[in-house]
């Protein structure tokens, strides 16, 4: 499991507003092009051998499933912005301010009274 | 020596500047009385007539990621760009540029070391919206140098309630020891109950109403020794999940002093209070 790697594609795709888009239009194809060329950078010359996503966190990333991400131990505020990012407009257009936020707790409700998983890292 | 002449501690809402300039028949019904309010609290700072301005809040992962994460570090530059793509994106933010002061940003780098406090620095910070919102609210004009400094309250293990009180006292020592004749004000931000990702975002109210009730009488108290003995990590979490922007007041706090306050303020907005205090120091605190 990692969890920083996750986050690390969450830090970098919110960031761009390319990689947004195309992680918005077409999610499969651009975690594997995240997964290839944009993760392992670790700055401008240097490439990181480190890291690697789990089958779920992949799959995870792929649904755009936030409540996997959640229970995972993504940290709460990358996973609630990038997903404020692809869909609070649609959602706001369809059922007004908010719509998408509280659906979004909405599908958390199970965790309402316990401790959340953990965002250490 | 300088002089502080007041500290501010509030909390920061990042649809503060799009909530109220809207189109008058698009805002929410609490917008006016909003911005009565933050209008108001700009007051307390204004008369005060400050020169330049010591600003604590928290980058939220826009330049600080998890590949190198300082608890507490200070910002060293002539000057400060400000808001990111995203922030922009979701919050209507347009960017800043402010003005830093690389002088007292030394001076309080090397005070704060000298106390035991061993801070990061950068001297190419790109402030967020932890700053940014106290100068769309209480300095619009953004016409002061600012000395910033970043708490960590996102990414644990998070340094303890009491660490951030003790900061606090530092940076008022700090502030006291400046050989310089300007005028310092000290505006923190941070959070009440807030809970950001999680099941109880976006209520009604906060994700805890009673922890913000407490938390506002015991910042207008002063009173150190019951925020000491009632907050910690788990505790914070219990209120909601981003809960630990609650840090920054207690280092506000520590910069005015365990004393009461002179201004308090706050609103009850749809998910989160808002609050707004400010302390005039009644005597130095080396
Ligand atoms: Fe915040």
């Amino acid at each position: 499991m990692s969890k920083y790697y996750v986050n690390k594609f969450l830090f970098t795709v919110d960031r761009n507003p390319d990689y947004l888009r195309r992680y918005t239009e077409d999610a499969r194809t651009f975690v594997a092009t995240w997964e290839q060329s944009i993760g392992p950078r670790l700055n401008d010359a240097e490439m990181s051998s480190v890291h690697s996503f789990t089958e779920a966190e992949r799959e995870a990333l792929i649904n755009h499933d936030y409540v996997a991400l959640f229970e995972m131990g993504a940290h709460f505020f990358l996973n609630l912005t990038i997903f404020i990012g692809i869909y609070d407009e649609v959602f706001m257009a369809k059922s007004g301010p908010l719509a998408f936020q509280k659906e979004f707790a909405l599908r958390l409700q199970d965790w309402r009274d316990k401790d959340y998983p953990s965002v250490a890292t | 020596m300088a002089q502080l002449v007041a500290t501010l501690a509030s909390t920061h809402h990042p649809f503060y500047l799009k909530a109220t300039t809207l189109p008058p028949e698009q805002q929410m019904p609490q917008a006016a009385e909003w911005k009565r309010k933050v209008e108001a609290y700009r007051e307390t700072l204004a008369r005060t007539k400050p020169d330049i301005l010591v600003m604590i809040g928290s980058d939220h992962f826009h330049q600080i990621f998890l590949d190198n994460c300082p608890q507490f570090l200070i910002g060293k530059a002539p000057r400060y760009d400000a808001i990111f793509y995203n922030e922009e994106r979701e919050f209507g933010i347009p960017k800043y540029v402010l003005e830093g002061d690389e002088a007292m940003s030394g001076f309080m780098h090397q005070h704060l070391m000298d106390q035991d406090f061993d801070f990061a620095f950068s001297n190419e910070l790109k402030i967020d919206h932890s700053i940014i919102c106290p100068i769309i609210t209480v300095r619009p004009q953004n016409d002061l140098p600012v000395v910033p400094i970043y708490t960590n309250i996102f990414a644990p293990p998070l340094a303890s309630p009491r660490r951030f009180y003790n900061l606090g006292r530092a940076i008022r020592k700090a502030i006291d020891a400046y050989p310089s004749d300007k005028r310092i004000a000290a505006i923190g931000t941070g959070h009440l109950s807030l809970e950001l990702g999680g099941p109880r975002q976006f209520m009604e109210t906060g994700p805890d109403p009673e922890f913000d009730h407490r938390a506002i009488e015991w910042l207008r108290n002063g009173d150190i020794d019951a925020i000491l003995d009632n907050v910690d990590h788990a505790s914070m979490a219990k209120s909601g999940n981003a809960t630990h922007g609650f840090l920054n007041f207690i280092l506000m706090l520590g910069v005015a002093g365990p004393e009461g306050a002179d201004y308090v303020d706050n609103l009850d907005l749809f998910h989160t209070m808002e609050a707004y205090f400010t302390w005039y120091p009644k005597e130095s605190a080396a």
